[in-house]
Formats: structure tokens, C-alpha cells, sequence
């Protein structure tokens, strides 16, 4: 090593110049960042803004193209994640990585070197240790297949400190919490602070940068912005920051007349592949001419709900009526049982955007002429597909969408996230339907994009289409939603009207308490 | 928390005193010495130049292991092509080997296009064989009855039958109960060729003539009715095959069947999505796939072998594995290199007279092949960084920093 000399001394961690590309797609150019002692810093961006990678490289996950980095002020060379953690550098990815068999401590300590027997006592012991210095709930014993989703995350952070991390890379942890659960992960976070350890929070989440951190580093578009203390800074100042441009925030929730029950669900019913009740006992209606949002823990039935209407998830009980227009008459017709081209030959208008788009909804090594084919290849009369309306669907979706892409003719899978969205959205917009089903429809998309799909919804809303909008971010759908549905554990725990309930309400139906207790518990 | 409070805790915390040295802190490490990063999107010019090196190393390293057994290999590739195309007759068997080589590609191409990995090819050719003799030892048995042109139809329609049967069954029980159809496509294989052997000790089928197991050879006891009418010396299953490669193209690209194929080869979730009946759709595709095969058990019966061994398939339905991935499963790009294939091994069987070497030297050269643009796949998607001199540019970006 050719300098000794720490480079600037507060300095936990700095990186200087980082590059990173991925493919023709450049992530990161010449991008700094900086971390101090005992701070908590927030990495702010839109998605493909390049947090992720970032921190995935200080994290040993990827190597950069270019650039240096330091810890302590000394020049260091990750190359994979162990290196990361013998310099105690400890990341929660997103998506945890634990072994579902093995319990809590038993994840904690994989993969340590040490004897071969593990003293449980001991470990126990030292789990629950760190657990009660900085406030952590934890069962040491606890299987991971019977933890929740906070739990997990618990266990993953816990592994961090317990191989001894000083600085810690949260990836968007509040992604899958509820209100409450992000408070108390908040407390944490500045127990951990109080501990001299140093926090990234990785997050998009304006509030929550405001609420939680001491500054805040803007990436935009792989570039390095600025770093601000947090208590200079507003909400519109970091997404003028974060955007690039001055944008509007507010989302529209227009009013409509003639809202009509369109689809009415009856005590539906459905297994998960375990045999435990996936649905159960769900009922509600959704109408024409509004949206309804749908809460609730990632995993509570959600996506069985959107499948069983789309007529891809069995159900063993109860009624999916639609009612649909026969011969200028009324009929409700109950669609169970039915697959997707059965429901779509009764004449029954119906659009979903699935949760998992290039897995279901899209193929992604066909070109966008033949996505957009997929629902109507069958039309024509003959043995041939006719991709010649399909192709000016296509080239019209391009133009009004603003679809970035080479051609109509590339491989869907080679266009970014927000691009494929908005092909699969635009098609089952085209399709003029009665009933719209999108989860998650913003998933992974930037603000610009995300702005245009909620227009889109509300456009459909005030044709007098029933809108079902599967959304995660509590906020988005407080704004956005006439009603919202709040599921848990497959159950329905409330219908609420956004405009008079609390965040802190849905967040408790979101954990299966039931209305009556939300309603007593707070008032309207 | 103000940038007060930080400074005092990085007062407390970190005093200003001379590091030790780097090793007894932290792991000294390098870059490592070479990094794979993903390429982006590449031209089909350097792409075609990929190929081609691809393809001149397969042969170079060949050309080294002929070497090592002490061989020309100038001379055994030069004889090779003079072997496979130097004369009308070469050029004759050639074809007669390219010919079942396409049409099983063609075949398995169809069921690889649906992810549906069937490698049973080899049993449906065969099974098409024994449908269509039964025909024939019919015929033969009951005073060789049946006229050449019902003779042949009776024994296209027995071998799309028998193939069609044994490309089913794996679809059937895959959607049915999800069996693994790797596995059964590969298990069939044996039972076909187990009940060939059954078939030549079998009084009716054998050949009286002959004091071993085999088949009686349906020519001699046809009059020659069996055998396929012959056009520029190779009998005339080569139009058969190429109209094949032409349809399946266009079944593939232009229509409805095909539109569900490449859909189910990419998700399956997507096609249920779109209301396509999976099941039913992979099942069709398997009895296509399984009766093209089994028209290939024609073509060896009645145009090459005029009797039915349990070589009869000979090994064609594994390498049509290897052609129909060659050609990215593109029909129309299975031809030309079904016939290199073939050139490989007429010209491997010639240079096995002349310069006394074996004729599995065609196998060898053909899995160099194979291996080599698999390689390439990985060099157009990926590209190979090298450790840079990056300490002195480091030394640089410092000086700015500072």
C-alpha cells in the first residue's frame, strides 16, 4: 500500500470515482459518497438511480469498473463479501437471505468459522445480548419459516452486528414493514446511532429520510448529486433534488358520478400450496367509476386474490360475480372456475396487470408486437396470427406511453423496468375494460413513470372502469384510492375510506387487529 | 444530531494517530486478475466474427489432436471434404445421412422451442420403425399382398402413429403429474430399442435365412416394393426433408401454434395468463414432434436400411440435439449444418480407409464444435476485464481528492 495516511479521519467509509457498468448500461459514473462515525445517513433515489449497486459494491457483492474506496481512511479492495465483513461493513439486502429450516440463531451464526459444535447457550446468550442493547425482539429458537417478515428482517441485522459490523447498509427495510413496525425499526436504528455505529439507509422514501436521518446523499441516474444535512432539507427539495427538475407531488383522486358495483366477491376461499387458507372468507365489491386500493402485508393474500379473479388461482369456496351486460340485460355471472380465455369469451372486459410482470403477463424474449398480441392472437379467423394490428397497437402504445425502445421488434426483456410496465399496462388499457387489476403497478419505476400509470388509472376511473389497485406504499394509496381494502393473513380486517382513517389505523388492520378495535383505538 | 456532535464522537473515537500498518488491519488485497462483466448489446458483425473464431479454434484444436496420434491434419481435412463431396456417390450418402439428421432436429427443435427437453428423439424414430414394419412383415407374411402405394401410405400413417405415441406419453404424464420428461424421453429410448432385439427373435419377424437374431430384409421379400423411388441418387426422403424444415418454419413463425409455443417456452405463468390450455398445447406440440420422428423410422426403413435393426435410428436423435441447438433452433439454419454434420461423418468414415483413422474422429470434431459455440454464447454475452495498472491512475485520482 502506497499511502498510509488516513484520508480525511471522520470519515468511516469514503468512496472516490466509482464507475460501475452493466453491459451498454452505465449504473454508476464517478460517484462519491461518504459515511461518518456514528451517523445515519440516508442514500436517496429514484430506482436505477444506482443506490443499490453502490452500496452492493462497498458490500462485496459486485466490483467496480473504477474508483477507490476507503475505510478508516485506508485504501481498501473488496472483493467479495467476506472482505466486506472483516472490514465490519454488514448489509440487509432486500431480499434476506436466510435459510428458512434453521432458526434464528442458527442463521446468525452460519457460515462463521469456529469449532465444529456450536455452544447454544453461549449463543443464545450473545444473540439476545445484542438484541436487548439496542431494543431488538427476538426469539433466539425461532424457526425461520414460522417468523414474519419483521422478524426476518430482525435476524438479519442481528447478523450483521453479531460478525461485528460498525457500519451497517439497510436496503429499503421498511419496503415490507407496517407503519408501526418502521417505527420501531427507526428506534433501533438510533439506538444503533447512540452505539457509535454508522447506518445507511437505502430508501426512496421522502418521509422517512426526514424522519430518521442526519443527511442525505442524492444519487440521480448513476451521478453523484449532493450531500445535505437532513434538517436543511424538505420534501420537495430533495425530490427537485432526486428528479432533477421541479415536480408536482400531488396525486389526483378525481370525483366521478354513476359508481356501480361491477365485480362482487362472496366468501372466497382458496388454499395456498401448504393447505392453509390462502383467502378466507373474503368479501367486498369493487365499482365502476373508482379505485380501490388494497393493503396490506406483502404475502397476505394479495396476489391469490388478483389471480382467483383473473381466473388463474383455484378456489374451493364461495362466488366471483360480474356483472355483465348480455343482450342489453344485466347478469351477474359468477366466473369460478373458469380459466382466462373462458371469462374472456362470456364477453367479460377484464384487465390485470400482474405483480410479477416479465413472469406472468409478458414474454419476455418475444418483442412488444407479440406481447401485445398474446390476449387477442386467437381473433382472426385461420390458422395464421395477423400481427398487423398488434403492430400499430404497438406503434400508438410507443408514441402515447412514451415507450423508450429500439424498435417494436426488440426482445422485451433487453427494455428497462419502467418501459416493460408501461407496454403491459398500455395493452390491458387498450383493451377498454370494464374491470382493471393492477399489483404493484410502480414497482421499480421511476417518479416520472410511476406519475404516468397513476394518470392512466384515474383516466380508466373516470371512463367508469372499476379500478383494483394492488399497491404497497401506504401513502400512494391513501392518495390515489376511494376505498381501501386492507387484507391480513388472507382475511379482509377493514374497508376504510381514506380520506378520514389514519396511516396508524390501516397499519393496525394491516396486522389483523379488526375494525372495531382500529375505530376505538383512535379517533376518526 | 448536529455536525457538533459528530465531530466530538470522531473526536473521542478516532485520535489523530499514525495508522498502523495496512497488513495488521485490514486484508491487503489486488484486484482480481481477471473479471467477467456483462457485454451489451453487440452487432451481428461481431457477432458473426465470434462465431467464426469460435469455429476456426474447434477445428484448430482438432487439428492438434490429430496431431498428437501423429497424423496430417492438412491432409485428413482435405480428405474429409473430398470424402464427403469429391464424387457424385460421396456426395449421395452424404445427403442420405443429412436426411434423417434434419428431420429429427426439426422434430426436437419444436419440443426444445416449448423448454420441453425431449431427448427421446432417438425412441421415436425407432418406434416409427417398428410401426411401420409391422406393416410390412404383415404384407410379407400374408403373400406380400398390399401394392407399393397403399404399402407406403399404410407405413407413413403406422410410423407417425407409433412416433406420435412415444412423444405423448411424456407429455401426458408431465402435465398430468409433472413427471420429469428429460428422464422419460430418455428412458423410452431403451424400450424401444429393448423390444427391436424382442422383434428380431420373434418367429414371424425373423429372418429364416439367418442363424442369428434379425430381421428379415424386406426388399428381397417385397420385390423391392418398400424401397423409396430415388431422385439424383439418394432416394427421395431429402425432398421430404427439406419441405419439412420449410413448414416448421413457417408453422413456428407465422401462425397461431407456433405463437403458443414460443410462449410457453418462455413462461408458462404468461401463457395460462393469456387463457392458452398449457397442456394441451405441449401435448400437441410432443405428438408433432414425436411423428416427425417416427417419419424418419419410415425413411430408414424404406429408404436407407430396408429392414429394421436396433440401430435403425443409429444415434441421429442425439445428434439432432446437437444441430437443432447449432441452429438456435431456426429450421431453415438446421439444413446447412445437418449437412456439415453429415460431411463430418461420410468424410470421417473415408479418412478411416485412407489414413487410418478412426471414423469416431467425426464425433470428436462435432463436440469440439458444439463446445466452442457454446463458448461463444458466454464471449457475446459477457467480456473479460484484465487487472489494469490501476495504482498509477490511483495515485492520480489522490492528488485531485486531495
Amino acid at each position: 500500500m502506497q499511502e498510509a495516511k488516513p484520508a480525511i479521519t471522520e470519515n468511516v467509509v469514503q468512496m472516490q470515482h466509482i464507475c460501475k457498468s452493466f453491459g451498454t448500461v452505465q449504473a454508476l459514473s464517478g460517484v462519491h459518497f461518504e459515511l461518518r462515525r456514528g451517523e445515519i445517513l440516508s442514500l436517496l433515489g429514484e430506482n436505477g438511480s444506482g443506490k443499490t449497486t453502490l452500496m452492493n459494491i462497498l458490500a462485496g457483492i459486485y466490483f467496480p469498473d473504477a474508483g477507490d474506496i476507503f475505510v478508516n481512511g485506508k485504501r481498501v479492495t473488496i472483493r467479495q463479501p467476506k472482505d466486506a465483513f472483516d472490514l465490519n461493513i454488514g448489509m440487509v439486502h432486500q431480499h434476506f437471505k436466510l435459510v428458512e429450516v434453521f432458526s434464528a440463531a442458527e442463521n446468525i451464526v452460519l457460515g462463521l468459522s469456529g469449532g465444529t459444535t456450536i455452544n447454544r447457550r453461549t449463543l443464545y446468550r450473545h444473540v439476545r445480548e445484542i438484541a436487548d442493547q439496542y431494543g431488538f425482539e427476538i426469539d433466539p429458537e425461532k424457526k425461520v419459516y414460522d417468523m414474519s417478515v419483521s422478524e426476518k428482517q430482525t435476524v438479519e441485522i442481528i447478523k450483521a452486528l453479531y460478525r461485528g459490523a460498525d457500519i451497517l447498509i439497510l436496503d429499503e427495510p421498511t419496503a415490507v414493514l407496517t407503519p408501526q413496525e418502521t417505527d420501531k425499526l427507526f428506534d433501533i436504528m438510533r439506538a444503533m446511532k447512540a452505539d457509535h455505529k454508522s447506518i445507511i439507509l437505502i430508501t426512496h422514501k421522502l418521509n422517512e429520510v426526514l424522519a430518521v436521518s442526519d443527511r442525505v446523499t442524492v444519487l440521480r441516474k448513476g451521478e453523484y448529486i449532493d450531500t445535505i444535512h437532513t434538517k436543511d432539507a424538505t420534501i420537495q427539495s430533495l425530490t427537485d433534488m432526486m428528479v432533477g427538475r421541479s415536480v408536482s407531488l400531488a396525486i389526483d383522486r378525481p370525483t366521478t358520478t354513476n359508481v356501480e358495483p361491477i365485480l362482487m366477491i362472496q366468501s372466497l376461499t382458496a388454499l395456498s400450496q401448504e393447505g392453509t387458507k390462502a383467502l378466507d372468507d373474503v368479501t367486498f365489491e369493487a365499482n365502476g367509476g373508482e379505485i380501490l386500493g388494497i393493503a396490506g402485508i406483502s404475502g397476505s393474500g394479495q396476489r391469490e386474490l388478483c389471480e382467483a379473479i383473473a381466473g388463474l388461482y383455484p378456489v374451493i369456496g364461495g362466488s366471483i360475480l360480474y356483472r355483465n351486460i348480455v343482450d342489453g340485460y344485466e347478469v351477474d355471472e359468477n366466473v369460478v372456475g373458469l380459466n382466462p380465455y373462458e371469462i374472456a369469451k362470456k364477453g367479460i372486459a377484464l384487465a390485470f396487470v400482474p405483480e410479477d410482470r416479465l413472469g406472468m403477463g409478458l414474454a419476455p424474449s418475444l418483442d412488444m408486437v407479440d406481447n401485445i398480441m398474446l390476449k387477442h392472437y386467437r381473433e382472426n379467423k385461420g390458422f395464421f396470427v395477423d400481427r398487423k394490428s398488434p403492430r400499430q397497437i404497438s406503434e400508438r402504445l410507443v408514441k402515447d406511453l412514451q415507450i423508450v425502445t429500439p424498435d417494436v421488434f426488440t426482445p422485451i426483456r433487453q427494455l428497462s423496468g419502467g418501459n416493460v410496465q408501461k407496454i403491459l399496462v398500455g395493452r390491458e388499457i387498450d383493451t377498454a375494460p370494464r374491470l382493471l387489476m393492477v399489483a404493484y403497478p410502480v414497482r421499480g419505476l421511476d417518479i416520472n413513470s410511476s406519475y404516468t400509470i397513476y394518470n392512466l388509472l384515474n383516466e380508466q376511473k373516470e371512463k367508469g372502469t372499476a379500478v383494483i389497485f394492488v399497491g404497497e406504499d401506504l401513502d400512494v394509496l391513501m392518495e390515489i384510492s376511494d376505498r381501501i381494502l386492507v387484507m391480513s393473513g388472507g382475511r379482509v380486517t377493514g374497508i376504510v375510506d381514506p380520506r378520514v382513517t389514519s396511516k396508524q389505523e390501516i397499519g393496525l388492520l394491516m396486522l389483523g387487529q379488526s375494525i372495531d378495535n382500529v375505530k376505538g383505538a383512535d379517533v376518526v | 444530531m448536529t455536525d457538533q456532535k459528530i465531530d466530538n464522537v470522531n473526536a473521542q473515537e478516532q485520535p489523530d494517530i499514525p495508522c498502523p500498518p495496512a497488513q495488521d488491519m485490514y486484508p491487503m488485497l489486488k484486484e482480481p486478475l481477471v473479471r467477467i462483466t456483462k457485454r451489451g448489446i453487440i452487432s451481428t458483425k461481431h457477432k458473426t466474427i465470434v462465431y467464426i473464431v469460435g469455429f476456426i479454434l474447434a477445428l484448430l484444436v482438432g487439428a492438434l489432436m490429430l496431431l498428437a496420434v501423429g497424423k496430417n491434419p492438412i491432409l485428413a481435412y482435405r480428405d474429409m471434404a473430398v470424402g464427403s463431396f469429391g464424387t457424385a456417390i460421396a456426395s449421395a450418402e452424404t445427403v442420405r445421412i443429412a436426411v434423417p439428421l434434419l428431420i429429427a432436429s426439426v422434430a426436437v427443435g419444436f419440443a426444445f422451442k416449448m423448454k420441453f427437453w425431449n431427448i427421446g428423439a432417438e425412441g421415436q424414430i425407432l418406434a416409427g420403425a417398428i410401426f411401420c414394419s409391422y406393416i410390412v412383415i404383415h404384407s410379407i407374411n400374408n403373400g406380400n399382398y398390399i401394392p407399393r402405394i397403399p404399402l407406403h401410405l399404410f407405413m407413413i400413417i403406422c410410423a407417425l402413429i407409433g412416433g406420435a405415441l412415444f412423444g405423448f406419453l411424456p407429455a401426458f404424464f408431465k402435465t398430468k403429474w409433472g413427471t420429469n420428461e428429460t428422464l422419460f424421453t430418455l428412458m423410452l429410448n431403451y424400450i424401444a430399442i429393448q423390444y427391436v432385439i424382442y422383434l428380431q427373435s420373434l418367429r414371424t419377424w425373423k429372418d429364416p435365412r439367418s442363424s442369428y437374431p434379425k430381421i428379415v430384409d424386406f426388399s428381397t421379400f417385397t420385390d423391392g416394393k418398400v424401397e423409396l423411388p430415388r431422385l439424383f441418387g439418394v432416394h427421395i426422403g431429402w425432398i421430404f426433408a427439406l419441405i419439412i424444415a420449410t413448414i416448421a418454419y413457417f408453422y413456428l413463425t407465422k401462425t397461431k401454434h407456433g405463437f403458443e409455443i414460443s410462449v410457453v417456452g418462455d413462461s408458462m405463468n404468461t401463457a395460462r395468463y393469456a387463457g392458452m390450455n398449457t397442456s394441451w398445447i405441449q401435448i400437441r406440440t410432443l405428438l408433432i414432434s414425436g411423428a416427425l420422428c417416427g417419419f424418419v423410422g419410415y425413411l430408414q426403413v424404406a429408404g436407407a436400411n430396408h429392414t429394421l435393426t436396433e440401430t435403425s435410428a443409429g444415434g441421429v436423435g442425439f445428434t439432432a440435439i446437437t444441430v437443432a441447438w447449432l441452429a438456435k433452433l431456426n429450421p431453415f439454419v438446421m439444413i446447412p449444418i445437418a449437412v456439415f454434420i453429415a460431411m463430418l461423418q461420410k468424410g470421417s468414415l473415408f479418412i478411416q480407409s485412407t489414413m487410418r483413422i478412426p471414423a469416431s474422429v467425426a464425433d470428436l470434431l462435432t463436440g469440439l464444435i458444439l463446445f466452442f459455440m457454446l463458448g461463444c454464447e458466454f464471449f457475446i454475452e459477457y467480456k473479460l476485464v484484465f487487472r489494469s495498472n490501476r495504482d498509477a491512475s490511483h495515485l492520480e485520482q489522490k492528488e485531485v481528492a486531495a
